[in-house]
């Protein structure tokens, strides 16, 4: 399933990357696509672990960029 | 300014205000007797006020086993500068150290504003999504519905001054409608009942009662912003080549910085001389500061988007910052003719029938191809002046063989065929030899060749001037690619400034034609593009074999989009030149950008490894870079939309 997120307080371009490369490796993510520009992250992850898979994708953005929050769409 | 950025202002200030409060006393002179750790507490006052979330970040950072961090790098080389005055024979540092925090600070402020404004100026340049809709009750009166909830078939009602909010037909009113959030041209519309309306035009004059032919999801407007929001994933060569050489830059940069701090005075040791590790240090720490590759990691992303959004505003639609590039690099347009350097409207030009008169050839013609889409049977209907008789028109069917093509039917009990020269020889007719330039359409009526008719497309104006243009900006040869006959495609040519054509292409040899060309320019030029400007609907194999694909006219074509990696959503063919004008100055600005962001990183790290380097200088290097970099990057916006 497809899930979006807004990304409050990116600023900073690198630090956007790192974070779509580290979101993309969690388990149960497929695709994982951070639009700069947009403050918008993509994600297509698998169906069934939604709750737990969003879970890791917010820690794991908390700990990279701590400046960034995720907002549900 | 948002929240975030007044308390960083906020901050910024009242730590400038203090750090002077403690430097000029301190570089006065003014308290001699007070001991070294009290100016230290003093400065840090300061220091941590502005720094203690870098501080907090890196060391969580730390942590999280991420050494890399711009924050902590601020952070060592802020801790270091604090902690050379320690080292025999240095002065103390504080200062320094509290005045590369604020700058990084002030650094990051502009940046953030600079990086929210450009969001903001590419945000209303497709400022097209429509807000509501208003969906006619049954009572007459209308209600405010979101756009996504309303259903195909349904009538809304759109006020003058309102956009359109879906794809629809008009059922009642007339009035004028702006397309030009979508095409770039700026020429209002006439529409009235029956007329097709697309989402994102503006209504100007008139109300308008518009059954909704599309859901909000595919209709135009939709398309469009998910092209453009899309197009910043299909990366430019640049783009990618910066994020590989983002990964190693800061790395090597820490390293260097780590070599800088120990091997010169180790070598100075071993050459028997005294060692001066705090000098060396300092400049490993100058090192650590230049150490980020944000300048070129956001603004060359950011040219490219604001190019594609700057292009999107002209009615060009660019589906990747990839095609971006590549459209920067045409070297070879090869293009198609009818309805792309030709208006597409064709008409009967002359008649020469045989045996039969011209009223008969018509009727003949008109309804062998009645249920033809092919416009030289639009141009046969048209000159008819009739509707076909359904009941008059017994069979029909295509036929196409290797070079000939045409149409058999049975017409009031009469076999017709009509087609090209060689459709005529194949069938044992002589056709006669058409004295003018056009389309020509052989006619034959029970097995007896019964004369022609020439049809004539016309050229858009603006064709022989758009190829000028074309060979000024060094695309050059411009080489046409039409199924239509020799003598046609010679007068097209010749007409335009065409360099060369290729004519009486079937389909299938116009993808053999385009390779052809694109192999002919990879010998003379490996790096060059090859274009395919056409229509997008019948070429749509030929836009996906060609380095960039162009549909040209596409607007509410959805087949056209589909295909083509360019859309240029009005027909006038001026849209080309601008789309490769608006890709070279994207490119011009990115080089730039490179040029400029590392020139000055380089320099700033060899004057700091030779000992000239400053603190301050690698700050400006670092994060005044960035936000130059940055107002550089939004001039491909605003080139687009006051030249272009």
């Amino acid at each position: 399933m497809k899930v979006v997120f807004e990304t409050e307080d990116l600023d900073c371009a690198h630090c956007a990357q790192k974070m779509e490369d580290a979101v993309a490796k969690i388990d149960g993510v497929q695709f994982c696509k951070v639009n700069f520009l947009a403050l918008k992250m993509t994600l297509e992850i698998q169906d069934d672990k939604e709750d737990e898979i969003i879970k890791k994708v917010i820690a794991t953005c908390k700990k990279v960029e701590p400046d960034c929050t995720l907002r549900r769409k | 300014m948002t929240r975030k950025q007044k308390k960083r202002l906020f901050r910024i200030i009242v730590s400038a205000v203090l750090l002077l409060a403690v430097l000029i006393p301190d570089k006065a002179g003014a308290f001699p007797d007070l001991p070294w750790f009290v100016w230290l507490l003093l400065y840090l006052v300061p220091y941590f006020l502005i720094g203690y979330d870098v501080l907090l970040t890196a060391f969580k950072n730390i942590g999280h086993g991420q050494v890399f961090s711009e924050k902590f790098l601020m952070t060592v080389a802020t801790l270091g500068a604090l902690a050379i005055g320690f080292f025999p024979d240095m002065e103390p540092e504080y200062a320094e150290a509290v005045f590369v925090m604020l700058f990084y600070q002030v650094g990051e402020f502009f940046q953030s504003i600079a990086v929210g404004k450009s969001r903001k100026n590419i945000a209303s340049l497709m400022d097209i999504r429509p807000d509501s809709a208003n969906l006619l009750l049954e009572d007459g009166s209308f209600e405010q519905t979101d756009p996504d909830e309303i259903q195909i078939g349904q009538v809304i009602v759109v006020r003058p001054g309102e956009k359109i909010p879906l794809d629809g037909v008009v059922l009642q009113g007339q009035s004028t409608v702006d397309t030009s959030a979508l095409t770039g041209e700026s020429r209002p519309q006439q529409v009235r009942e029956s007329d097709p309306v697309l989402s994102g035009s503006i209504n100007q004059t008139g109300l308008l009662h518009v059954r909704v032919t599309k859901t909000f999801g595919q209709s135009t407007v939709s398309k469009i912003l998910e092209l453009v929001e899309n197009a910043s994933s299909n990366k430019s060569k640049s783009e990618n080549f910066i994020t590989k050489f983002a990964r190693w830059y800061t790395p090597v940069v820490v390293f260097s910085a780590l070599a800088l701090a120990i091997l010169p005075p180790l070598v100075i040791l071993a050459a028997g001389n005294a060692p001066v590790w705090g000098d060396w240090i300092k400049r490993a720490l100058t090192f650590l500061v230049v150490s980020c590759p944000c300048a070129l990691v956001i603004s060359i992303p950011l040219s490219y988007f604001g190019g594609i959004g700057g292009a999107s505003a002209k009615g060009i639609l660019v589906k990747g910052s990839n095609h971006l590039e590549d459209l920067a690099s045409a070297s070879v347009l090869c293009i198609d003719k009818t309805g792309t350097l030709t208006k597409g409207n064709f008409a009967v030009d002359a008649l020469h029938p045989e045996g039969i008169d011209e009223e008969r050839f018509l009727y003949y013609a008109a309804h062998a191809e009645a249920s033809s889409s092919h416009p030289i049977a639009l141009a046969f209907r048209q000159a008819y002046g009739k509707e076909p008789e359904a009941r008059d028109v017994q069979s029909m069917e295509d036929v196409t063989t290797a070079h000939a093509r045409g149409i058999r039917a049975q017409v009031a009990g009469h076999a017709v065929l009509i087609g090209n020269a060689d459709l005529m020889a194949e069938a044992g007719l002589t056709p006669a030899e058409p004295v003018e330039c056009g389309s020509v359409a052989h006619m034959a009526v029970d097995g007896v060749y019964a004369g022609y008719a020439v049809i004539r497309d016309e050229l858009k104006p603006e064709a022989a001037q758009v190829v000028n243009e074309l060979h000024e900006l060094g695309v050059r040869p411009v080489v046409m690619l039409t199924g239509d006959r020799e003598e046609t495609a010679a007068d097209v040519a010749h007409k335009t400034g065409i360099d060369a054509f290729r004519a009486q292409l079937l389909p299938e040899d116009k993808v053999r034609a385009l390779t052809e060309e694109m192999e002919r320019m990879k010998e003379k030029n490996p790096r060059g593009k090859l274009l395919f400007a056409g229509d997008g609907v019948n070429d749509a194999p030929v836009i996906t074999r060609a380095d960039v694909g162009i549909a040209m006219g596409a607007l509410g074509s959805d087949a056209a989009i589909e295909a083509a990696d360019i859309v240029l959503m009005n027909d006038s063919l001026s849209q080309l030149v601008k789309a490769i004008r608006i890709a070279r100055f994207t490119r011009r600005i990115v080089w730039e950008n490179v040029v400029f962001a590392l020139g000055v990183k380089f320099a700033v790290l060899l004057l700091t490894a030779l000992g000239f380097g400053q603190m301050w200088m690698a700050i400006f290097a670092d994060v005044g870079v960035c936000v130059l970099a940055v107002l550089n990057a939004m001039r491909t916006l605003h080139y687009s939309s006051k030249k272009a």
